[in-house]
């Protein structure tokens, strides 16, 4: 009994450290006070305010076309790199895993300078240079999610449907998509994750006048964070709480994992 | 025949491989080794220059620590969670993934309004008869904000590990009279090797190579290796020289991997998810 009592406290601290940060900005975001650190009563005027302001609805515009962007064409990719490389033999498929490891575990600041130092060479750096630099560090979310999904299918079921004279296409459809579907879709999802949440390959990559979320805060860090921010800051993770527990909820009943 | 076929759908990934991963790194490795246009070990040799030197050590001890502490908290943790029966298992990947949709800039900019002078913790402190502890802008809240960010990336594979334990196994060890220490001991631990290695890469790598943390919660007083490059390419726009500190980096990273992967057997890639 006092086992379960303990393991349930350290649950619970575990979480309020995870969760803390976040209450707080929530609260800052109905703080009438533009002080940080005194209460000025219940407000919604942050939530109104922060559609109309020009700077903050630009950068989260670029962050939006950014992730979405960088998500779906990663996720093309990888997907099609995973079946790839799911029917090669065992040299290749250890090089091209190899290489997909690179992005994964190379520090970040160094991936971030190693794209700027190429895109300078040949051109500007803008928002093309931040969405090619995002696809980069999702491929290998993608492939690892699909890869898996792929192996756990086997090839058989698929050989035989072009054995028994379905076209490829068909046969993908029929046989390979309803086995990795799910993998496709936690990668898509990992994939929008990360592009949300990067800072660094972006601040990199990224040129004068292109500004997603996290790179506009950085400047603005010492001018001080507007309350609008903490706002839409709120907003998005509501949204992001909201779609992930219909998900999870959704795939309890279905029986096949979303987010892996 | 079928299965050559397929390989090409893999061709406009390793066109991207060659061109936005491997190219990258050559000329990373191309400004390292040169300056003025001729050959040099200079750039990579500016490591042993005294403050890049201090940097360097700074942020291999804040980063082994951060290692360190994660482990201590995610291994009891996944150990607690694994013995909840969830429906499903990606539940408890969602609780973790899910702060990453509040910005992180602003996540740890929390932790500063927390563990400022007049902050909540302090507060605290002061309540419970502590007094005023100063926290905010040393090495500790750095290392603090550190654990806070990568936590996740080391509780993910050590609990993927451990739901994917047969629990017969546990039951038979149970049944030949092992207590519950020898069945962490001989038998979870072992089989969650892999994770707890996939976990340490995952947060030792960000943490020795992380510049943004050490900035805003160290004040401009810690300086990590991470901080020195980023200011040789924002600040001082000496780009042979960062990317010089940068190979060094890269060299560490590789290095404490290879070592990492020995205590693996199998000798398995680090798949996290």
């Amino acid at each position: 009994m006092v086992k379960k009592a303990v393991q349930r406290f350290y649950l619970a601290v575990i979480f309020l450290f995870l969760y803390l940060p976040i209450l707080v900005l929530i609260v800052l975001s109905f703080n009438n006070s533009k002080s940080r650190v005194v209460w000025g009563g219940f407000t919604l005027k942050w939530y109104a305010s922060c559609f109309t302001d020009e700077t903050i609805m630009s950068a989260f515009t670029t962050t939006l076309q950014i992730t979405i962007a960088a998500a779906v064409l990663s996720t093309f990719i990888g997907t099609l790199a995973a079946i790839g490389i799911h029917a090669m033999k065992k040299r290749n498929k250890a090089i091209m895993l190899g290489a997909t490891n690179i992005p994964l575990l190379n520090a970040d600041i160094v991936t971030g300078i190693s794209m700027m130092l190429l895109f300078v060479r040949f051109t500007n750096l803008g928002f093309v240079t931040v969405l090619i630099a995002h696809i980069t560090f999702n491929i290998p979310y993608v492939i690892l999610n699909v890869l898996p999904k792929l192996s756990e299918a086997g090839r058989s079921t698929y050989e035989a449907a072009l054995d028994l004279g379905a076209s490829p296409l068909y046969a993908f459809y029929k046989i390979t998509w309803p086995e990795i579907r799910s993998g496709v879709f936690s990668g898509f999802l990992m994939a929008v994750t990360m592009s949300l949440d990067d800072f660094s390959i972006t601040f990199f990559t990224k040129g004068a006048g292109v500004n997603t979320l996290s790179t506009m805060l950085y400047t603005e860090l010492r001018k001080g964070i507007r309350p609008e921010l903490y706002a839409l800051s709120t907003i998005l993770f509501l949204l992001a709480f909201l779609l992930l527990l219909v998900m999870n909820i959704h795939s309890d009943r279905t029986g096949t994992a979303a987010v892996r | 025949m079928y299965r050559l076929k397929r390989q090409f759908l893999a061709g406009p990934y390793l066109l991207w491989i060659a061109g936005f991963i491997l190219l990258p790194l050559v000329f990373i490795l191309y400004y390292a080794f040169t300056a003025d246009g001729s050959f040099t070990f200079s750039q990579v040799a500016a490591i042993a220059d005294p403050v890049h030197r201090k940097a360097l050590f700074l942020a291999l001890k804040l980063g082994f620590f951060c290692t360190l502490v994660c482990l201590l908290l995610a291994y009891p943790l996944c150990l607690i969670l694994s013995r909840f029966h969830f429906r499903h298992q990606s539940f408890v990947v969602f609780l973790f993934i899910l702060p990453m949709w509040m910005n992180f800039m602003l996540r740890i900019l929390a932790w500063r309004l927390l563990l400022s002078n007049s902050g909540l913790i302090n507060s605290l402190f002061e309540l419970i008869g502590i007094g005023h502890v100063k926290l905010l802008n040393t090495q500790l809240s750095v290392v603090f904000g550190m654990v806070y960010d990568f936590l996740p990336f080391m509780v993910l594979p050590i609990y993927n590990s451990m739901a994917r334990i047969n629990k017969d196994v546990i039951e038979a060890a149970r049944d030949l009279g092992a207590n519950s220490a020898t069945v962490l001991i001989k038998i979870v631990i072992p089989l969650t090797l892999s994770g707890i290695i996939s976990g340490i890469i995952m947060v030792f790598v960000p943490a020795l190579t992380s510049f943004v943390i050490s900035d805003l919660l160290g004040g401009g007083k810690v300086l990590l290796i991470g901080n020195v490059i980023e200011q040789e390419f924002m600040q001082g726009m000496n780009w042979h020289l960062g990317s010089g500190l940068s190979v060094v980096l890269m060299i560490f990273v590789v290095v404490s991997m290879a070592l990492l992967n020995t205590f693996e057997k199998e000798g398995g890639s680090a798949a996290v998810w």
